[in-house]
């Protein structure tokens, strides 16, 4: 497979607050990405358990990207401290298990930064298309 | 199993032009538990929801994916669709293919595929889906009104108006904002202070007013409906119950050398003073850095002249705590700093002054006495120089300015040179501008009467210098119709500076969790139709804290603010979000992680007695969510060491089988 016909599965996991509207606000304004990247809503972005990530790269995605409220910003006054601790954590331990650390991203995004949102997706995908496909974690079990 | 009906909205053109819409509802025919699947043009109409309905009953389907815009926009509307078939409201999901789908993405075959994925995420996560039963908590019935500007001013009179009590904190010592400083207003030219004391001194006189001068807003906590609210009331050191306004203190006061604010600094005010004849309310305040008293307690004139003995120097700042069911942010705008703007010699001239501090110059109750005349020396200038645009629409790249248009300063500019024509006919004026923009209720009309009727000119270009040559101020600008370089030598020349949201903005955002802008200006829920309202549930926006806003605009918002106040105080109860955190007690240890880290407080332990396989009881310390104080953000769920913390509506289970559906 050339790397050009690598489309990777990106999952983007977006606060309500913030750049989940950021992420309509893109649309709104027609500011496009890769249709790589499927978003799920959540709460705020603390509710990112660190098991959704490896879950993902373990059903065959190639990036993760969470994206919260700026700090100082949270809707729930503290929740992005606790998501930016933890990714922290996280991210290393997947690099130590051979996760290249370009496969994962933090990033804040407010309601207001379509432009931001759609920006930070573009370089998003442009990374992991770099990286080609992810195997590490992939279970074979998994597979149909 | 649950019976799943998936419903695909063309949304018009908007799904339909990129998204295959037939071809996403027949895919997802084939995930597990859809035992319906259509399209339709447009899934909100009537006729969408009802067709809704009729297969909801027709195919007992027990959970429902609408494939269509942002849950932002429309989940509510399906939720209730739903409710009124029958199903519980939160057996709704959305898969948002408008936004995150077909606007973004421009080819069909691409749209098509990523909407059938975002369409098998929803399904699996409904199928996971409980019903859910929101909580209901009380309102307060009281509202705060933040800044005590017009704006703040409109909504606090309309909310009293329907009969809840309302207070308004406001930072200086009388409320009146920036209207009280302008002498007057666009495009009829009456009076600022004749239209705005009046409603000052309702405001006053209105027993459901309670006004907080000299006060901040220091801590909130608390939801829509229960806001728990610290307002720091300011030592002014004048007991304000005692206080009659009758100003003597500030005729005796010996210290004069106090740059007055309420004059932008052109003129002196004694260390007590009031702010301006008609403030509200009239009391003094004493200046703490100036007061000879309070620095080194030597002097007490004020005292001694005071024959209601309201001075109090030992005064110290005041905690108030009160509960509100609404708050309306009202903080206003000031005009940007010119120290940046180099070129146009603010720093080196005292001829060169910003439009604001123009307004106080031709008041009568400005530090002239209402007389045009130069700051410098004195003498009545002959040729005055507007420039607009001083910081308004500048470059992104531009760091000393703001990108958007300031809005009021064309009017504003247009207004001063009419007035100086009109009482100094002999005053030469010239504007420069970028584009003279005149879009409200009588303003163009009111632009043409400058140039055409009081011979104001209008030159299109910019400054690009101003050289300060003896008692000259040297103007180099550049004429763009007529292509040529000009030079004016001017005696004043006013800046028309860009306005920014007042600098307690942002740490107020912060403390209401209200989301803000990147110039700082608040974020409305949503820009067209949800204008007053910021995302924050019982945060109302008012004026020019929302954006750059003329006075009628901003009343209008005041009032718009005001009446979405007085739907929110008018209920009893307030459903709550029943997407709530909730502890399995089979599996949680005690630990107290999740205590830890919950934002409300919302996690208490109780002693709970378990009976055990072998008849016994056992006492064991389990975690309690207060669902009444639980917002539902969902931090507890991943400090549970066990997975006994889970959050409704966004279930463990129900996420990763999202992860799985768009991975597989």
């Amino acid at each position: 497979m050339s790397m050009n016909e690598f489309k990777p599965k990106i999952v983007a996991f977006c606060c309500n607050w913030c750049s989940y509207a950021g992420a309509d606000l893109a649309g709104n304004n027609r500011l496009s990405y890769p249709a790589d990247v499927k978003i799920i809503r959540v709460p705020c972005s603390c509710r990112v358990n660190p098991m959704f990530i490896l879950r993902a790269f373990q059903k065959g995605a190639d990036g993760v990207i969470i994206c919260g409220c700026h700090p100082g910003d949270c809707h729930y006054t503290s929740g992005n401290y606790y998501t930016r601790r933890r990714m922290a954590l996280l991210f290393s331990m997947l690099d130590y298990l051979g996760i290249e650390r370009e496969r994962t991203r933090l990033e804040w995004v407010s309601a207001a930064e379509g432009a931001k949102f759609s920006q930070t997706m573009n370089e998003f995908v442009e990374a992991v298309t770099a990286l080609g496909e992810n195997k590490r974690l992939e279970d074979l079990r998994c597979k149909e | 199993m649950q019976r799943v009906g998936v419903f695909v909205c063309w949304c018009g053109s908007n799904i339909a032009a990129t998204v295959d819409v037939k071809a996403v509802a027949e895919a997802l025919k084939a995930e597990p538990g859809v035992v319906f699947s259509t399209d339709y043009q447009y899934m909100c109409s009537q006729a969408g929801q009802d067709m809704i309905k009729e297969a909801i009953r027709e195919h007992q389907l027990t959970g429902v994916v609408i494939c269509s815009c942002s849950p932002r926009m429309h989940e509510a509307t399906f939720r209730k669709t739903a409710e009124s078939a029958g199903i519980n409201p939160y057996m709704v999901e959305i898969a948002n293919i408008r936004e995150q789908c077909s606007w973004v993405h421009k080819d069909i075959p691409t749209g098509t595929e990523k909407a059938i994925i975002l369409g098998r995420a929803a399904i699996a996560k409904v199928s996971l889906n409980a019903p859910l039963t929101p909580g209901e908590s009380p309102v307060t019935k009281r509202a705060l009104v933040i800044g005590g500007g017009i704006a703040g001013i409109q909504t606090a009179l309309d909310i009293a108006d329907a009969g809840f009590p309302v207070d308004i904190v406001e930072k200086k010592p009388t409320i009146g904002g920036k209207m009280a400083q302008i002498d007057k207003t666009f495009p009829t030219l009456d009076c600022a202070a004749c239209i705005l004391t009046p409603k000052m001194v309702d405001v006053a006189q209105n027993d459901k007013i309670r006004i907080f001068s000299y006060s901040e807003v220091e801590a909130v906590s608390g939801f829509v409906g229960n806001f728990d609210v610290k307002i720091k009331k300011k030592a002014r050191f004048v007991d304000e119950t005692k206080c009659t306004g009758c100003g003597l203190c500030t005729e005796k006061c010996p210290q004069k050398k106090v740059p007055n604010d309420f004059n932008l600094g052109m003129d002196m005010k004694r260390a007590i003073y009031i702010p301006f004849a008609q403030a509200v309310p009239k009391v003094a305040t004493i200046e703490a850095d100036y007061c000879n008293m309070l620095k080194n307690g030597k002097c007490g004139v004020c005292a001694k002249v005071c024959t209601a003995g309201a001075i109090d120097y030992k005064q110290q700042d005041e905690i108030i705590e009160e509960k509100y069911g609404a708050i309306v942010v009202a903080t206003g705008f000031n005009p940007i700093s010119m120290e940046k703007f180099d070129e146009f010699a603010y720093n080196q001239s005292k001829d060169v002054i910003t439009s604001l501090e123009f307004e106080r110059l031709t008041n009568a109750a400005g530090p002239t006495a209402g007389k045009l005349l130069r700051p410098s020396d004195g003498k009545h200038p002959e040729t005055i120089v507007f420039v607009q645009c001083v910081g308004s629409r500048c470059d992104a790249c531009n760091e000393k300015g703001k990108e958007y248009c300031s809005k009021i300063c064309c009017m504003y500019t247009a207004k001063h040179a009419m007035l100086t024509r009109d009482k100094y006919p002999d005053t030469d004026v010239y504007v420069f501008y970028i584009d003279v923009r005149t879009p409200g209720k009588n303003f163009d009309e009111f632009y043409r009467r400058a140039v055409e009727e009081y011979g104001v000119h209008y030159i299109k270009g910019m400054v690009g210098k101003i050289l300060p040559e003896g008692d000259k101020l040297k103007v180099r600008a550049s004429d763009l119709i007529e292509n040529k370089q000009i030079n004016i030598d001017a005696d004043l020349v006013v800046l028309a500076a860009a306005i920014e949201p007042d600098k307690s903005a942002r740490p107020l955002a912060t403390m209401l969790t209200a989301s803000m802008d990147t110039n700082d200006f608040f974020t409305e829920a949503h820009p067209k139709l949800r204008p007053v309202e910021s995302p924050t549930a019982g945060v109302f926006l008012s004026g020019a804290c929302q954006g750059p806003k003329d006075i009628p605009e901003t009343v209008s918002q005041a009032g718009a603010a005001a009446s979405k106040v007085i739907g929110l105080l008018a209920k009893d109860k307030l459903l709550g979000n029943p997407c709530v955190a909730g502890s399995d007690e089979m599996m949680c240890n005690g630990c107290s992680s999740c205590e830890r880290v919950c934002p409300y407080g919302a996690i208490s332990y109780l002693d709970k007695e378990f009976r055990m396989p072998d008849r016994t009881t056992k006492v064991r310390r389990v975690a309690q969510v207060n669902e009444a104080v639980c917002q539902g953000c969902g931090a507890c769920t991943v400090a549970c060491p066990s997975g006994a913390m889970d959050l409704k509506g966004f279930k463990n289970n129900q996420i990763l089988a999202e992860v799985d559906a768009i991975c597989r």
